[in-house]
């Protein structure tokens, strides 16, 4: 055991070959950084995502208007009394995803709901006033939202999100 | 398998080549001389024919790509020029997006001839799992080459697969949208997407032909199952020569395969595709009714009939990637379903599951339907994870014949092959033995 124990003995070449290796396994990693970083949004596309004005003025009650903000699809709900009621009485803790209509609009400003537009399943545009709760139905693999673009059933897992946006007056916001 | 070759370069030149690269005798020994079972039958011929399709698809991808613009806002407009501007460009075309469905109809087909055949065992483990990996590449390359002409359909399909990789925020938050965003190059499907799919879409098929090598580099060094799955015991009497026999086989059966692709493309083109691909991309409007290539169905009514996220996309991937598992979840020592009795009537069983499966996947969503598509999900599982070790155990298998050769004889004296079968019966019934 003992000739084990004097062979397992680091050696100044052991040092130098786990030394080149790390300097080696650093140099594969610097330079497989740029061609994974090279994936990601360039600065024209960021550049794209400067803040947006968006009038509410021309949004009739009841209608829903989509616009794109970092070539992202949003939709502007400006929600009729019913709706909003209908959003506003449910048990938050029995959705699965579970958030107070409050938190999901301005306040003072109920009757506008910003969300993404894109299903939180896989992508697709849900269809507007359908499904069971009457906000959105996505046609795809059938997730359905409710008035305040709330998961309540299928298999999206989580609500529309609501992108950063603030009211600049009573009729004009600014998404970004 | 190999030794088998008696090339002698003839001409002088063909000498000095050889003696400098030894590709004449490579190329003689793999496609002359190699000894193929004399029983194979046409289900045999699909590699000849995967070989042809893959031909087709880079001789027509590489012309389309000369008329293609990868770009967001012309590259609608660049397909439909290519329709009915560019000289025959309709014709090449239907032949690159048919092919598409060719090479997975003569793929699935190769798949469950192995299925059946048990072509997947020892020693052919490596081999088969080549093919699981030359199957997903084929998956990739048709997927990403579908959004090419940037339509509906294009743009729909891109969005809902490259979403699939979302589902990882359920693991870690985030990681899932930093992968989808760096697929995209951007917040959304969009330009940079095209651009990138474009390039891979060319490269693909190149790595694809790699992986074939390497398939038929493994083919040719265990040697061709066959209809019995009994191994190759005597060369001179269980084998013929590749050419002519093979060859002019495989010939018949790449000609017929082209018939039935000249079908489709001079009299139904649009056939397997979709209308709403002819509307260009909308980031707004999606189809009412989204669905894949048809070919990609069967793994898409999987993904759907889990109520979860999640558990959908790592149900969808497994039922692709099990098939690597095969070899070993099958524990039957006999190859071939022919003298397996009950793995026949689970094999049959499995493949209308799989079609099932496929219908459901072009079906709505809906109450009935995602009914169906759960038990057919449960069942396929099922067929791998639990039917395919248990029978292994409990079948009794029929009585093999004691060699290729032996087999054949019979079948010509019109006796059956299983129930007469002459020799010392314990070595005739003895099983295949595994590796
Ligand atoms: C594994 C082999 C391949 C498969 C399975 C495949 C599959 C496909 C599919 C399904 C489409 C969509 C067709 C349509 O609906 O219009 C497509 C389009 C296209 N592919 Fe391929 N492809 C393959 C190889 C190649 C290669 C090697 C190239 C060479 C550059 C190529 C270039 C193109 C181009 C330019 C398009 C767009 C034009 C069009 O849509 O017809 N493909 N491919
Ligand atoms: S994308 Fe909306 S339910 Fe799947």
């Amino acid at each position: 055991m003992a000739d084990t124990i004097t062979a397992a003995e680091p050696t100044r070449r052991d040092f130098l070959y786990i030394a080149t290796g790390a300097v080696g396994a650093v140099g594969v990693a610097a330079v497989a950084w740029p061609f994974i970083s090279q994936m990601q949004p360039d600065a024209a596309t960021i550049a794209a995502g400067a803040p947006v004005d968006f009038d509410l003025a021309p949004v009739t009650e009841g209608a829903i208007v989509k616009l794109f903000w970092r070539g992202k699809l949003i939709f502007v709900r400006h929600r009729t009394k019913d709706e909003i009621a209908s959003a506003e009485k449910v048990d938050v803790n029995t959705l699965p995803d579970p958030q107070p209509d409050s938190a999901r609009v301005k306040e003072g400003h109920a009757q506008w709901l910003v969300v993404y537009g894109n299903c939180t399943h896989l992508g697709c545009v849900p269809l507007g006033h359908q499904g069971h709760y009457e906000g959105w139905l996505c046609p795809c693999h059938g997730s359905v939202f409710d008035t305040s673009g709330r998961i309540r059933q299928g298999p999206a897992p989580t609500n529309l999100p609501v992108p950063p946006y603030k009211f600049v007056s009573d009729t004009k916001i600014t998404i970004g | 398998m190999e030794g088998h070759s008696t090339y002698v370069p003839k001409s002088g030149i063909a000498r000095w080549l050889e003696s400098r690269l030894p590709i004449g005798g490579l190329m003689h020994s793999s496609f002359i001389a190699f000894p193929v079972p004399r029983n194979l039958n046409y289900f045999w011929t699909f590699g000849a024919i995967l070989m042809m399709m893959l031909v087709v698809q880079i001789v027509t991808g590489v012309v389309l790509a000369m008329h293609y613009t990868p770009n967001a806002k012309l590259a609608f407009a660049s397909v439909e020029a290519i329709m009915r501007d560019v000289n025959f460009g309709w014709l090449l075309r239907y032949m690159h997006a048919n092919g598409a469905s060719m090479f997975f109809i003569a793929v699935y087909i190769h798949i469950f001839r192995g299925l059946y055949y048990g072509s997947y065992k020892a020693p052919r483990e490596v081999l088969w799992i080549l093919g699981v990996i030359i199957f997903l590449l084929m998956m990739a390359t048709a997927f990403m080459g579908y959004v090419l002409p940037w339509g509906q359909m294009s743009f729909w399909g891109a969005t809902v697969i490259t979403n699939l990789f979302s589902a990882f925020d359920e693991i870690i938050p985030g990681v899932g949208t930093w992968i989808v965003t760096l697929l995209w190059g951007g917040f959304a499907v969009d330009n940079p997407t095209l651009n990138r799919f474009f390039a891979l879409h060319y490269l693909l098929p190149f790595m694809l032909a790699g992986v074939v090598i390497l398939h038929i580099w493994a083919l040719h060094h265990v040697g061709q199952n066959n209809p019995t799955g009994v191994e190759v015991k005597n060369v001179r009497k269980d084998t013929i020569p590749f050419t002519p026999y093979a060859t002019l086989k495989d010939t018949v059966g790449t000609v017929v395969f082209l018939l039935f692709f000249a079908w489709f493309l001079f009299y139904i083109p649009n056939y397997m595709g979709h209308a709403d691909n002819y509307i260009e991309a909308n980031p707004s409007v999606t189809p009412a009714h989204i669905v894949p290539e048809w070919y990609f169905l069967p793994f898409y009514a999987i993904l759907r009939a889990i109520p979860s996220k999640l558990g959908g996309v790592i149900a969808m991937f497994s039922a692709v990637l099990i098939l690597a598992a095969v070899p070993w979840l099958d524990t039957s020592r006999v190859r071939s379903a022919s003298y397996r009795p009950l793995y026949r009537q689970f094999f049959w069983v499995f493949v209308l599951v799989c079609i099932g499966l496929g219908y459901l996947g072009a079906k709505p969503p809906e109450g009935g339907y995602t009914i169906a598509a759960q038990i057919l999900t449960f069942y396929y599982f099922l067929h791998f994870l639990v039917i395919l070790p248990v029978l292994g155990l409990v079948e009794t298998p029929r009585r093999l014949p004691g060699s290729i050769a032996e087999s054949v004889l019979e079948s010509t004296k019109g006796g059956s092959a299983t129930a007469v079968s002459a020799g010392p019966a314990g070595a005739v019934a003895s099983p295949q033995t595994k590796g």
